[in-house]
């Protein structure tokens, strides 16, 4: 009985999710093992396109890039929230949270008025002197880079600022009264209770940049191409929709893999589990 | 307990929080400027960008097409992500522990890649017109959202209440109504807010699902954005912070936003 009710009020959920998310994604990945020259055509050619395999692996290059800078800067700017007084903690907590409920699309626009040829950053280094020729700084790794860590900051200083909030106030003032540094503590008693919580952050920032569209579309355009632009590309341009199927499979791989290891990697290296 | 902090890391956290909200105040004054182009300082004060979003039909019509599609996505998901959610809360032993996965499965499959899939297999090959196959797109988007919200408010719901009141003779309908949803309403309006700002701001699974006359507000200012450099843009990602503010003021009542970082 428990178990009829269970499956019918979950049902509804569930086939949605399986006739529209499952099986037309399978379908996706389908396409790409059964083209006329064999399982593996689509495949050798993609890797063996040197252009393509530029693209994923400056992809690979832009997340990782995106992920440790967001890391570093992400994770000192939780460690000062989580310290600070209850009433400023809240107000840093809109001010992240606010630019992650904006869209995609408007953040990145902000970067476009900033790093453009005409842009604020361009006219203050000739307004200043400092440079008489504006720089081109759009389509550039450098901009799809900034704005991708603008787009992922909020979301590394939330996960991280909940992962210090639960480490127990007891557990710091043990290792201050044991005689350790403030130093000593934080190399040796906060950052290992953080680590799952840095990686859970590393996931999410990696396999979103890894996988964005509107951002390296408008700040790296065709020059700064990347797997999502690519697959837009060839489903959307050039309508080769095995091309884009075959992209489709290597993003959906390397993020679930990258999704698989860590989250076991996470939960391996949490020191309070036993 | 001293709570200090190297000062140096407080001026790098100063830093963090200007490199956060200053590109968005670029973007205010960038549409309040009464130049033809993206400036900021902005040189002269103007409303006029915003009047003419309202003059391109484009951006008419998409914008009533972006709050048609939030309300009816996010409407469909409460409606099927509610049952879903109690379901694996009251009879957690019962199921099998893949369904949770499976509903956790649109946020673990890169939206392009769900985006191409359904433009592949729902709007071409069995010919479901684009606007439902955007309705479908964006409740499989939001429906994660959903069910993780009412799971964790229903995780605070104690079912012995529930029980008490069929045990008194109430059906199960009424219980539902009258019982469970108001105890868990905080989680409701926060799961449809979240659901709701999340697929206006869509970009991944809209960008394939244009067709003629058809296209979301996102898919509208990339296209505008790259034809043309005026203050039209900055003007309506003002009124979307405007939607972002009212939804923050909203979740900060209802769940306070500290939820947020759970």
């Amino acid at each position: 009985m428990k178990r009829f009710a269970g499956w019918t009020l979950a049902s509804p959920a569930m086939f949605v999710v399986v006739l529209f998310l499952v099986l037309p994604v399978l379908a996706t990945l389908w396409t790409t093992l059964t083209t006329p020259d064999g399982p593996l055509a689509t495949y050798l050619a993609f890797f063996g396109s040197g252009f393509r395999r530029t693209v994923l692996w400056r992809t690979i290059q832009v997340s990782l890039a995106t992920t440790a800078i967001s890391l570093v800067i992400g994770f000192l700017t939780a460690y000062v929230i989580s310290r600070a007084p209850g009433w400023l903690k809240s107000i840093l907590i809109i001010a992240a949270v606010f630019p992650l409920l904006t869209g995609v699309v408007v953040r990145s626009f902000a970067w476009l008025i900033i790093l453009g040829r005409n842009g604020i950053l361009n006219n203050f280094l000739i307004g200043t002197g400092l440079t008489d020729e504006p720089f081109a700084m759009l389509y550039t790794q450098g901009a799809v880079i900034t704005a991708m860590v603008y787009l992922f900051v909020p979301l590394m200083i939330l996960t991280l600022a909940g992962v210090l909030e639960s480490i127990p106030d007891e557990l710091l003032q043990a290792s201050a009264s044991l005689g350790a540094t403030p130093r000593a503590t934080f190399l040796q008693v906060t950052l290992p209770l953080a680590v799952p919580g840095l990686i859970v952050g590393a996931v999410l920032v990696f396999t979103g940049s890894f996988t964005s569209y509107a951002t390296p579309q408008l700040l790296g355009g065709e020059s700064v191409m990347m797997m999502g632009t690519l697959m837009y590309q060839q489903a959307m341009v050039t309508f080769d929709w095995v091309s884009a199927s075959t992209i489709a499979a290597v993003m959906v791989v390397i993020t679930i893999a990258i999704v698989l290891v860590m989250t076991r990697l996470a939960r391996r290296l949490n020191p309070m589990a036993v | 307990m001293t709570r200090s902090v190297h000062p140096a890391l407080i001026g790098l956290a100063v830093l963090v929080f200007i490199f956060l909200v200053g590109p968005l105040v670029i973007v205010v004054g960038a549409a309040l400027s009464d130049t033809s182009f993206l400036t900021f300082p902005p040189q002269g004060l103007s409303l006029r960008w915003f009047e003419n979003i309202f003059e391109i039909a484009a951006f008419r019509r998409t914008i009533v097409t972006s709050l048609q599609i939030a309300f009816l996505s996010t409407g469909i998901a409460l409606v099927i992500g509610i049952p879903a959610a109690y379901a694996m809360n009251r009879y957690r032993i019962a199921l099998p522990g893949w369904l949770s996965t499976l509903f956790v499965l649109p946020v673990l499959v890169p939206e392009l890649v769900l985006g191409f899939s359904l433009l592949k297999s729902v709007a071409v090959q069995f010919t479901v017109p684009i606007y439902i196959s955007l309705v479908i797109g964006h409740t499989l988007l939001v429906l994660p959202y959903v069910v993780r919200v009412i799971s964790a408010s229903l995780a605070n719901f104690d079912f012995s209440v529930e029980e008490a009141a069929i045990s008194l003779g109430s059906p199960p309908l009424k219980t539902f109504f009258t019982i469970l949803l108001p105890n868990v309403r905080s989680g409701v309006i926060a799961a449809f807010i979240l659901a709701f700002i999340t697929s206006i701001n869509d970009v991944s699974i809209s960008i394939f699902m244009t067709g003629p006359g058809i296209s979301t507000l996102p898919i509208q200012l990339l296209a505008h954005t790259e034809q043309f450099f005026d203050p039209t843009v900055a003007s309506v990602s003002v009124l979307l912070m405007v939607l972002t503010v009212a939804v923050m003021a909203i979740v900060e009542r209802t769940l306070g936003l500290t939820f947020l970082a759970k």
